[in-house]
């Protein structure tokens, strides 16, 4: 067992700020970047560090703090950890660390949570001392055996050699003795220079492939435990509304039903020996909602909302350089649009779902969540059981993108439900209609922009207005200051290193205009990049083709000072054809932008048919994540974010009717199938210099350049999505 | 009270008839490997094969599903994952987060028990079932690579090897 330090008190609160994390920060009270422990792992082999568990027979157990979601961190920081540990990789195995671990070894593994592509970037430092450090003890451990100077061993594959004696041993035999050893000053460590990487760098395969393959992978929805009971459970559909009453008797004596239980001030809950009779008792049970507020609120009149902010006074967040209006004014020529982007769901294919089981003294959880310490933070507000006395075990996730983070309103739901029930276990499964009903969804906006260009073309003036609802409003008001919310420019920024607009442009005005609404909103993989990324690059193009310049010679012209996003831009040209010669009736698109650390551009190659139906033929997406650790992974983001782009794109949207999402399952809500999937190319091109993320980046792009492609193809713009409402021919 | 033959085994369950056979597959018999996604036969997620038809379990009441009608689930489809298919799928590493392959599995292989060498179009007509997390160019280069199309899927398989 791991050696487990009880009662220890750590507030919630610190406990959250640390855990949600949304500024990047490391977190509060993870001092060392990994600590040392002799215990002996549930594994049975010896703790050499946190990271690094060694077993006699040379298994090396490499444990994982972050998130498995689909977007194969997992094998990603084993691969790091390894690289420098220098054991067999055939013979690693990961452990998923749980939060009550974490909090019992004072945050040993650092900050848990999972979003923001940052479950490499973040931790490669400290997960690579590890397994540095890791080895370095083994080594010793192996010199003090044989009483020869540690610098005369080698090491390859766990196997240690001593050359001039001829003799070799494994890390498995020396674990025990490599565990009791003093660590060495982390700081001291000198890490491998990536160009040298053999582990790490290489296109290994992913360690949790196979039981994805014969249905034997257990999600959190596939739980089952003794005694276990299901609950279905309905939300007031408008945000801000209450539950009023409902009519327990019109479903009494239904089959399986064991209670109805009032979940906090907004939901109802039917729990049931099976999941599909609380659904169907719940779908009988009569419920009048106090709908609130909200209930007069429709796509209409938050448009108009939203509208009404492009030309309103003031804004809440700008950038500003020379005078923007003016230049424009001025200009030879001027070039007005105005965008527009809806609410989207995020529709992770394993809807909602947690399992508790709660007693006085004891509470657990079994959740997909991007954030569990996040997870264990909520079971302990909702359960009134200390934190030190809570788990949430770890399953791997169905699907994220970023609505399982920092919120956990379903942890919450189901511990209400879970302390109707002392010690029985109760599966919540929301429907996947009360899924897209209660999502945190991707915020509306509209976007005006105008533009001047010069006597040659130049682009001398840009005014960006965007008006749309604020994330941090909604979920992290403290990170507002004085009414400036800088969150919502992401992508447009011009501070180097994270999301920095790629243009230099003489005179500009960026502005954020707050216009909120009722709904919930939260990150959505990529998050404001999506909009932005959009918005700015299909108006860029509009201005390219004002000038009669080429649409990559336009932007490039613009670039001079921002090499790296000018090298990705030239990569995705270069590999995307640009330029040359495509069948008739096929055009192309171009974009670059920002996010996450990482620079992206893509080539998009694009038919419309005479009743205006587009085809996406093929896509090359180049990348600049500054380093690259598993790059057929890399390759699976980047194509993932091709279809979660362009499903958005193409169908996305949550309309709002009386105050409620009338779009709740997959018949409306249409998302991108196999026959609409263009042939994408990943173009790596790190630089080895910085690190950035992979999730999220190349989202930003993908919808621009297939719409600057839809543009060069109809001699249009398409400047409200999703596509499916706008008129092509 | 329904009798099923799932995967070469008769199960008995008590179940009111109007159940989706997915939930019964889930909940009375235990097998997890098929998948709820949407309830309403539109994502694909809880694909079985029913006499050898990939069915969408979900919308398939367990009344009309005679004893005599042989369900074969995720877990059925082969001992050790030694399918041609389930083959491919780890060869090219297709699953991110994995949850619709077993429905993407199973689409996979019915295709191919009908049209041993399909075309890309045939994969686009066959293979509806959505996957959230963007696996469908290695979806289609391992059903490729399952039906001995080699050069198809060359490409990637020798980038991996």
């Amino acid at each position: 067992m791991t050696k487990m330090i009880s009662g220890k008190k750590v507030s919630r609160r610190t406990f959250v700020v640390g855990s949600v994390a949304a500024s990047g920060g490391l977190a509060l009270g993870f001092n060392a970047p990994f600590g040392f422990d002799e215990a002996v792992a549930q594994s049975g082999g010896a703790e050499v560090n946190a990271w690094v568990v060694i077993r006699p027979n040379d298994t090396v157990v490499i444990r994982i703090a972050r998130s498995e979601m689909g977007q194969g961190t997992l094998t990603g920081l084993a691969q790091l950890v390894v690289e420098e540990l220098e054991c067999d990789w055939k013979k690693v195995t990961p452990e998923r660390i749980t939060p009550g671990m974490n909090l019992a070894r004072k945050r040993v593994w650092g900050d848990m949570s999972t979003g923001g592509s940052r479950g490499i970037r973040t931790s490669e430092d400290y997960v690579r001392r590890a397994g540095a450090a890791a080895r370095i003890m083994l080594l010793q451990a192996a010199a003090e055996q044989w009483k020869v100077p540690v610098g005369e061993l080698t090491v390859l594959n766990g196997v240690i050699t001593h050359a001039a004696s001829r003799r070799t041993t494994s890390y498995g035999k020396v674990a025990a003795a490599a565990a009791k050893l003093t660590a060495p000053d982390p700081k001291s460590i000198k890490l491998k220079d990536p160009k040298s990487w053999t582990i790490a760098g290489k296109p290994l395969k992913r360690l949790d492939t196979a039981d994805k393959l014969n249905g034997s992978k257990v999600y959190a929805i596939d739980v089952k435990l003794p005694g276990m009971l299901c609950a279905a459970v309905k939300d007031c559909p408008v945000y801000g509304g209450k539950l009023k009453s409902y009519d327990e008797s019109k479903i009494s004596g239904r089959p399986g039903v064991k209670k109805v239980v009032r979940v906090k001030d907004t939901a109802v809950a039917v729990v049931a020996d099976t999941w599909w009779r609380a659904k169907s008792a719940l779908d009988a049970l009569p419920i009048e909602w106090d709908e609130g507020a909200g209930a007069t609120a429709s796509s209409a009149t938050i448009a108009a909302h939203l509208k009404e902010g492009l030309t309103a006074d003031g804004n809440n967040g700008e950038i500003v350089k020379g005078d923007a209006k003016a230049a424009i004014a001025g200009a030879a020529k001027k070039i007005e649009a105005v965008y527009s982007t809806p609410f989207l769901a995020h529709a992770c294919m394993e809807p909602m779902n947690a399992t508790v089981r709660i007693s006085a003294d004891k509470a657990e959880v079994w959740v997909p969540s991007q954030n569990f310490e996040a997870s264990l933070a909520s079971l302990s507000e909702a359960s009134g059981v200390p934190l030190d006395k809570c788990e949430a075990h770890r399953v791997d996730l169905g699907g994220g993108f970023g609505r399982r983070g920092g919120t956990q309103d379903y942890v919450q739901q189901a511990a209400v439900i879970g302390k109707e029930f002392p010690g029985v276990p109760i599966k919540m499964i929301w429907s996947r209609e009360e899924d897209f009903a209660h999502d945190f969804y991707r915020p509306i906006s509209q976007c005006a922009m105008s533009a001047g260009l010069d006597e040659q073309g130049n682009l001398v003036g840009l005014h960006v207005r965007s008006s749309g609802q604020s994330i941090n409003a909604w979920l992290n008001p403290s990170a507002i200051r004085g009414g400036k919310d800088a969150r919502q420019l992401q992508g447009w920024w011009e501070e180097p290193g994270d999301a920095q607009l790629g243009y230099d442009v003489p005179n500009k005005l960026i502005e954020y205009v707050m216009r909120n609404t009722h709904v919930p909103v939260g990150p959505w993989r990529g998050v404001n990049t999506n909009q932005n990324g959009y918005y700015m690059e299909a108006f860029i193009e509009e201005c390219a083709r004002a000038s009669g310049k080429d649409s990559l010679e336009f932007r490039r012209a613009m670039m001079k000072n921002f090499p790296k996003h000018l090298a990705v831009l030239n990569a995705a040209a270069e590999k995307g054809d640009w330029g040359k010669p495509l069948p008739q009736g096929v055009h192309r698109g171009i974009a670059q932008f920002m996010g996450y650390g990482s620079y992206s551009a893509a080539t998009a190659e694009v038919s419309v048919s005479p009743d205006g139906k587009v085809k996406v033929h093929r896509m090359v997406l180049a990348l600049n994540c500054g380093h690259v650790v598993s790059p057929d992974q890399i390759a699976a983001q980047v194509e993932g974010s091709v279809v979660y782009g362009l499903s958005a794109a193409f169908y996305g949207e949550c309309p709002v009717e009386k105050g409620r999402m009338t779009s709740l399952n997959f018949d409306t809500y249409q998302v991108m199938r196999i026959a609409e999937m263009p042939k994408v190319e990943t173009v790596l091109v790190p630089t080895f210099d910085f690190w950035g993320g992979v999730g999220e980046p190349t989202i930003c792009v993908v919808t621009p350049a297939v719409m600057n492609a839809i543009h060069a193809a109809t001699g249009k713009p398409v400047r409200s999505l999703p596509l499916k409402h706008v008129k092509l021919v | 009270m329904a009798r099923l033959n799932i995967n070469g085994r008769t199960r008995d369950v008590q179940v009111e008839a109007d159940t989706p056979l997915l939930w019964v597959i889930r909940e009375q018999v235990g097998l997890t490997g098929t998948k709820y996604g949407c309830g309403v036969a539109q994502c694909g997620a809880c694909s079985v094969h029913i006499n050898g038809e990939v069915m969408r379990s979900c919308s398939i009441r367990v009344g009309d599903v005679k004893a005599t009608d042989k369900i074969v689930t995720i877990e059925g489809l082969s001992a050790n994952s030694s399918h041609p298919v389930q083959k491919a799928w780890l060869a090219l590493d297709v699953p991110q987060c994995g949850y619709c392959q077993s429905g993407q599995i199973m689409a996979a292989v019915a295709l191919l028990k009908k049209t041993p060498k399909p075309t890309d179009a045939d994969i686009d007509a066959a293979m509806t079932n959505i996957c959230r997390c963007g696996t469908y160019q290695r979806i289609r280069a391992a059903v490729h690579m399952a039906a001995g199309n080699g050069s198809r899927s060359a490409d990637r398989a020798d980038r991996r090897s």
